[in-house]
């Protein structure tokens, strides 16, 4: 259809293998804050022509993901103090395969939910579903907790693509709600990274597990009540060795 | 007039963070409480009708779960009050591990649950599903700080995995709606409620087969259902007692009216026969999740959250079924909401006097607290579907339509994950209730539950009871006219 739109496509798959294969944390803060604002773009290309309402929404789009967002995370990042690597548990090369598996199989669903002729740019359907599985390759293989929200930002970003390439008439009110959303979500996660890394000293998830059901809540016990009572909020050491000191 | 239902908590949520003496926004918690609750009453006696096109309207489904949500919040106003005076005077130490720690400012957890009633609010009244999700996605927001009100590690790791788990899943359930927006592309239809239900025939099916599953793993993350319920025992278990009520009681409900109204849509489009498959599949496995781990809880908050997923479990069930078993479910849902919110009132009772959630640590709860004991106990029969209860009714006629409709591997299964929960929370509730309870010292006074926090759970335990002698009309049609519309008549 327009070429331009179906670049952003091709730009935006290729942005989710470089999340796959990148090992800094700040470049990935970065690729996933350039998808997000490609992706903005692509209502505009749509060939459609574009209605006011449509450019202020976009517009909010690209502040939101090209600006505050990384400007939170980065902000996290650099508060929380955390080290430079990503530290996935499955390697890279594995991670970018996967990705590349899973934009064959989002290829091969796309061709089974066909869009009707006048809405589709091509290759919408597979880019969005691949970028959305990105996010959850990134959520579930990456274990710190900023690359867990990068995650969610990806998924996000794999359902605008999908979305606003589609429903550009839809009103701007529930589409404003719906971002006020995901910002709202960004901000309250990124305030519980910095409770985590002050409670914790770091921000390791795989080291919060001390809930569940096998594991019962370590015992009482009066040296850690002693030693709690004279540093308030900075306890030391995670998981299930905590209450022992 | 629904304006106003989401405006009162709005509103005075936002000023109960600005109040700084604690006496005055304790005040204006239950007053907007009970103003709400009075907004309900009219609302259900005054029946409003539905303006086509309006983004909020309450149909029966909505006014059903906005009425068991009131009802709730109040209770739970009136329990937070004394729990915060009681905080206030002693905060601070750990009941498990024994450290210290600080509570979230009492504003703002005042100002967030207000807040989080609005939300709900809107959630039961949306007729837009777009802003169904947004107002979903606001309550998960919204009480995300409750659940961080004692500020310590274990809660801090139940908040981290509630906001993640469930916002992943709701981003699955807003993928939903643009599936659905996409099954309504060649006929028009928005996704406004009216027009998918007025074009339901004309939705491209696969679309909206597709629409169904990622709405339903995204609400049923929120909800609790298994697989998706692995963050619902955590929260549950590290959230104070009024939060974990309002959680299992409230929350969990507008999540279900979530998988309702799409189902709501598919059934308009003859697609419940496809639905009805995965809620019963669903609905079953999460009776057989928590059955296994109820057997082998050790903790009696996590014991009541799987009691949550169970019946969850159960809900999913009945609406698959059909005909008169989303009657039935409908009715289990309003019973087991009172009662599990009671529960959780009283198992905050049990934490307060024992200082542990290890079952183990607890014995001999007639001796030492009897009133608390004896709510306990009355709990444990209802929830578990001990006539006469709502809840007893409501499972009843799940069975009934289950064997009448056919679904003999269901309705096997549903029995006996009924009586492996049965046989598993009756251990566990009478090793705690009975027995000798550990002499006290002389230092240790023994914590007397005030009225204030018993009373509402023996008010939710009583209507229940009641509901399971008699029905009263208004409830009746209540629950009949939101059965018809989730195609309750098939």
């Amino acid at each position: 259809m327009i070429p331009l739109a179906e670049l952003i496509i091709v730009a935006v798959i290729l942005l989710n293998l470089a999340m796959a294969a990148s090992g800094e944390l700040a470049a990935c803060i970065r690729l996933a804050a350039a998808q997000g604002v490609i992706a903005a773009l692509l209502p505009l290309l749509a060939g459609r022509g574009a209605p006011s309402g449509t450019i202020v929404f976009c517009g909010a789009v690209i502040l939101l993901k090209g600006g505050i967002f990384p400007w939170l995370l980065t902000r996290a990042r650099v508060k929380a103090n955390v080290r430079k690597e990503v530290e996935p548990v499955i390697g890279y090369p594995a991670s970018i395969i996967l990705c590349l598996g899973a934009f064959a199989a989002s290829s091969w669903l796309g061709a089974r939910l066909p869009l009707p002729e006048t809405a589709s740019v091509a290759w919408i359907v597979p880019a969005s579903l691949s970028t959305i599985f990105t996010g959850f390759l990134l959520l579930t293989t990456r274990t710190k907790a900023i690359t867990q929200v990068l995650g969610y930002l990806v998924i996000e970003n794999g359902i605008y693509i999908f979305g606003l390439a589609l429903f550009v008439e839809q009103p701007l009110m529930v589409e404003m709600a719906i971002l006020l959303d995901v910002f709202v979500a960004v901000f309250v996660m990124g305030i519980t990274i910095f409770h985590i890394s002050r409670e914790f000293d770091h921000i390791d998830t795989t080291e919060l597990s001390q809930l569940g059901d096998w594991y019962p809540n370590p015992v009482k016990s009066a040296a850690a009540e002693a030693a709690g009572a004279g540093q308030r909020g900075s306890y030391d050491g995670g998981g299930q060795s905590g209450g022992k000191k | 007039m629904i304006g106003l239902l989401m405006l009162v908590p709005l509103l005075s949520g936002l000023s109960a963070f600005l109040i700084r003496d604690d006496g005055k926004r304790r005040v204006l918690l239950l007053t907007a409480a009970a103003a709400h609750l009075a907004l309900t009453v009219y609302a259900l006696a005054a029946r409003p009708g539905i303006v086509p096109g309006d983004w909020f309207a309450l149909d029966p489904l909505g006014l059903l779960f906005l009425g068991v949500t009131s009802v709730l919040f109040f209770g739970a106003s009136v329990y937070a009050v004394k729990y915060l005076s009681l905080e206030k005077r002693d905060p601070g130490e750990d009941s498990e591990e024994g450290f210290i720690f600080n509570n979230a400012p009492e504003a703002v957890f005042t100002g967030c649950l207000l807040l989080f009633l609005s939300a709900m609010t809107a959630v039961t009244a949306s007729r837009h599903l777009g802003i169904l999700w947004a107002a979903v996605e606001a309550t998960t927001l919204l009480s995300a700080p409750l659940i961080y009100f004692h500020r310590h590690k274990r809660s801090l790791e139940a908040t981290w995995k509630y906001l993640l788990i469930c916002s992943v899943g709701i981003a699955m359930a807003l993928m939903g709606n643009l599936f659905l927006g996409a099954a309504g592309l060649r006929s028009g239809a928005d996704l406004d409620l009216e027009s998918l239900l007025a074009k339901a025939l004309s939705l491209d099916r696969a679309w909206l087969k597709a629409a169904f599953l990622f709405l339903f793993v995204g609400y049923g993350t929120k909800m609790g259902l298994a697989p998706f319920h692995t963050w619902l025992p955590d929260a549950h278990s590290e959230s104070p007692a009024v939060v974990s009520a309002l959680l299992s009681g409230a929350l969990l409900n507008c999540a279900f009216l979530g998988i309702l109204r799409v189902a709501q849509v598919c059934a308009a489009a003859g697609l419940s026969a496809f639905t009805g498959e995965i809620l019963i599949f669903f609905g079953i496995l999460s009776l057989m999740t928590a059955a296994f781990f109820i057997l082998a809880q050790k903790d009696y908050k996590r014991m009541l959250a799987y009691s949550s997923i169970e019946h969850m479990g159960i809900l999913s069930l009945g609406v698959g079924l059909g005909g008169g078993a989303v009657y039935g479910a409908l009715l289990n849902a309003v019973s087991h909401s009172l009662t599990k919110a009671g529960l959780f009132f009283v198992s905050g009772l049990v934490l307060a006097a024992y200082k542990t959630k290890q079952i183990s640590e607890v014995k001999g709860l007639v001796r030492r607290v009897p009133r608390t004991a004896v709510l306990w106990l009355t709990g444990f029969f209802l929830i578990t579907g001990t006539p006469p209860s709502g809840i007893f009714l409501g499972k009843f006629m799940i069975l009934k339509a289950a064997v009448s409709g056919g679904h003999y591997a269901a309705a096997a299964s549903y029995l006996f994950f009924l009586a492996v929960v049965f046989a598993g929370m009756g251990r566990i509730f009478l090793e705690m209730t009975l027995g000798e309870a550990a002499v006290l010292s002389e230092a240790e006074k023994p914590f007397k539950a005030s009225r204030q926090m018993l009373i509402p759970a023996a008010c939710f335990f009583a209507g229940v009871i009641f509901l399971g002698l008699y029905m009263p009309a208004w409830l009746n049609d209540l629950i009949t006219g939101a059965k018809d519309l989730i195609g309750g008549a098939v």
